[in-house]
């Protein structure tokens, strides 16, 4: 089997996923190759062909014309797979390639399972093994669910890819996340508020006990969404990537963003009236409680201790 | 100006799923059901965009079973004009191409200058199906939305990237916009909007007649994750939660050090 592996750039610098591609193609038992919209002067660690076109011509965010060199290097290398991130570029791209092979898509694989991919549906709660009925496949995978234990090594053999001006779409520049606030990234004692608040004046039961454990207080996306808390708290993919000594998750379900944002914690306290839910599967404890009830409680004791 | 809008209906996330008897997706029995939350907030800028303009069209779009049509009537109260229902017992069962060609069937003839939908669904969550339409309707798509704006022709938009990033980004209509969470406030209906759409027409179209096409997806199993030992689950009443709580965190953690 042969893989095409499209490794992600921006704003000046390599992402990591390409390591996560490199390992997925390694378990797949597959060759690979791989294609780069990107800059000569910052290589991924591979040893394997780079198809790489100059970012500078082809443009930090183009879609349509990324999908044209794309396809023809996939025409140049028939591949069986087409492997990307599951990422703001990844997910963007995926389909544009699918449609022009009238190939399958398989959406965030989380797991290769007797050959066939695995993906989450409902929140994690259920997962469905798939299979495309097509000769060529477009993937994306899942941040972090292929990560190697070693990051790859060697120096890529670059073939580069001549870019012709197009694309339908104008990108003018990036926005920076909003400054200010609270930098979670240094706290070493996080307690986050997720949807089981159930409303914005329950955020005050986890600012105490986050004051209680003398910690700092995040939040989920929905509770940032919803304006019952400020964006600078949000812990999770489009917010702030933790790691402290202590991280409460409060009525927090455990969405694939949000861990991928707190799960290295050294330690995870839930709580959380569903037994089952997805948080449960990295939480070191999982107290099965209305945190309404709870957490006061557990603040009056840390209080008086 | 001619705008549609694609929603979905999902069950409540928070719900139990039990696998459905032919093993290839949810029990669809005592689950409750309401708008894909995606899905929300590009009603919500489709009717900012039908007030803006003016002189607009608002078509809402949505394929399922007659159940759907509860998720649809919300659209209308929220202030699309008129409901299409393709009506599919079955479209559990189709990926995301076979539901994106049979909204590109529907949409291609229309003369739509906006199309918008949600940038997934909550339940299966490909994020393919925006793009898959804008693609076969050979027009441009912007996805993951959090900052919308039209004028003259132009979309002017903001993408929501990875760590709190945004890029800045633009193109001419007919286009597709995917709308992330965030994107603006959604409405609740009003009950004075909740009567009136129940006037408001909503045409069901059985999906044999629209030409669907074969999925390319074969769903081999579903199942709930494996369990991987995970931690340790305590129950109880809440104070001798708290005091165990207490000790685990003495003993294991640095925290009350």
């Amino acid at each position: 089997m042969k893989t095409l592996l499209v490794a992600e750039y921006r704003d000046g610098k390599l992402l990591g996923t390409s390591s996560e591609l490199i390992n997925f193609a390694t378990q797949m038992g597959a060759e690979s190759a791989m294609f780069l919209v990107g800059s000569e002067s910052v290589l991924p660690n591979y040893a394997g062909k780079l198809y790489l076109a100059d970012i500078g011509q082809a443009g930090e965010f183009n879609p349509s014309l990324h999908k044209q060199l794309l396809l023809d290097v996939i025409a140049k290398e028939q591949p069986q797979l087409v492997v990307l991130p599951h990422s703001s570029y990844g997910w963007d791209l995926a389909p544009r390639i699918a449609f022009a092979l009238k190939a399958a898509q398989i959406s965030e694989v989380v797991e290769i399972k007797d050959g066939n991919m695995v993906v989450p549906s409902c929140n994690s709660k259920l997962r469905r093994q798939v299979k495309a009925t097509t000769n060529i496949t477009v993937v994306t995978l899942q941040g972090g669910a292929f990560t190697p234990v070693d990051d790859p090594s060697g120096t890529p053999e670059v073939i580069k890819v001549e870019v012709t001006a197009g694309g339908d779409i104008q990108f003018s520049g990036y926005e920076a996340a909003e400054a200010g606030g609270v930098d979670l990234s240094k706290a070493e004692i996080i307690v986050s508020a997720g949807r089981g608040i159930g409303k914005p004046e329950n955020l005050a039961i986890i600012e105490n006990l986050a004051k209680a454990l003398k910690g700092e207080y995040g939040a989920s996306r929905p509770v940032v969404d919803a304006e019952w808390a400020d964006q600078s708290r949000q812990v999770g993919t489009t917010g702030q990537t933790v790691t402290p000594k202590l991280y409460v998750a409060c009525g927090i379900s455990g969405a694939i963003q949000h861990l991928a944002g707190m799960k290295k914690s050294e330690f995870v306290l839930a709580i959380n009236t569903d037994k089952d839910a997805p948080i449960g599967e990295i939480a070191d404890v999982l107290a099965v409680a209305d945190l309404k009830q709870l957490i006061p409680i557990l603040t009056e004791k840390l209080n008086a201790l | 100006m001619k705008i549609l809008v694609c929603i979905k209906q999902v069950p409540d996330m928070e719900s139990k799923f039990k696998v459905n008897a032919a093993g290839n997706w949810y029990e669809e029995t005592d689950l409750a059901w309401r708008m894909n939350e995606y899905d929300e907030y590009a009603v919500e800028q489709a009717v900012q965009l039908k007030q803006q303009v003016g002189e607009a069209d608002l078509t809402v779009l949505c394929i399922g079973s007659d159940r759907v049509k509860e998720t649809m009537k919300k659209a209308l109260a929220m202030g699309c004009d008129r409901g299409v229902h393709i009506l599919d017992t079955e479209s559990h069962l189709k990926d995301p191409y076979a539901i994106a060609f049979l909204i590109a069937g529907y949409a291609k003839d229309k003369g739509f200058d906006l199309i918008f939908t949600g940038m997934q669904s909550q339940d299966r969550g490909s994020a393919q199906v925006g793009v898959l339409i804008a693609e076969m309707l050979g027009i441009p798509s912007l996805t993951t939305l959090v900052e919308f704006s039209y004028a003259d022709g132009a979309i002017n938009a903001k993408r929501e990237l990875e760590g709190g990033i945004k890029a800045k980004v633009s193109c001419a209509t007919p286009a597709l916009v995917t709308c992330q969470l965030g994107l603006n406030t959604p409405r609740y209906p009003t009950l004075p909007n909740i009567m009136k759409a129940k006037k408001k027409e909503l045409i069901s179209t059985p999906v044999a007649d629209l030409n669907p096409e074969v999925s390319l997806l074969e769903v081999l199993q579903v199942a709930p994750p494996e369990k991987k030992g995970g931690g340790l689950i305590l129950e109880g009443d809440p104070a001798d939660l708290a005091d165990q709580l207490i000790k685990i965190l003495k003993e294991k953690t640095t925290a009350l050090a």
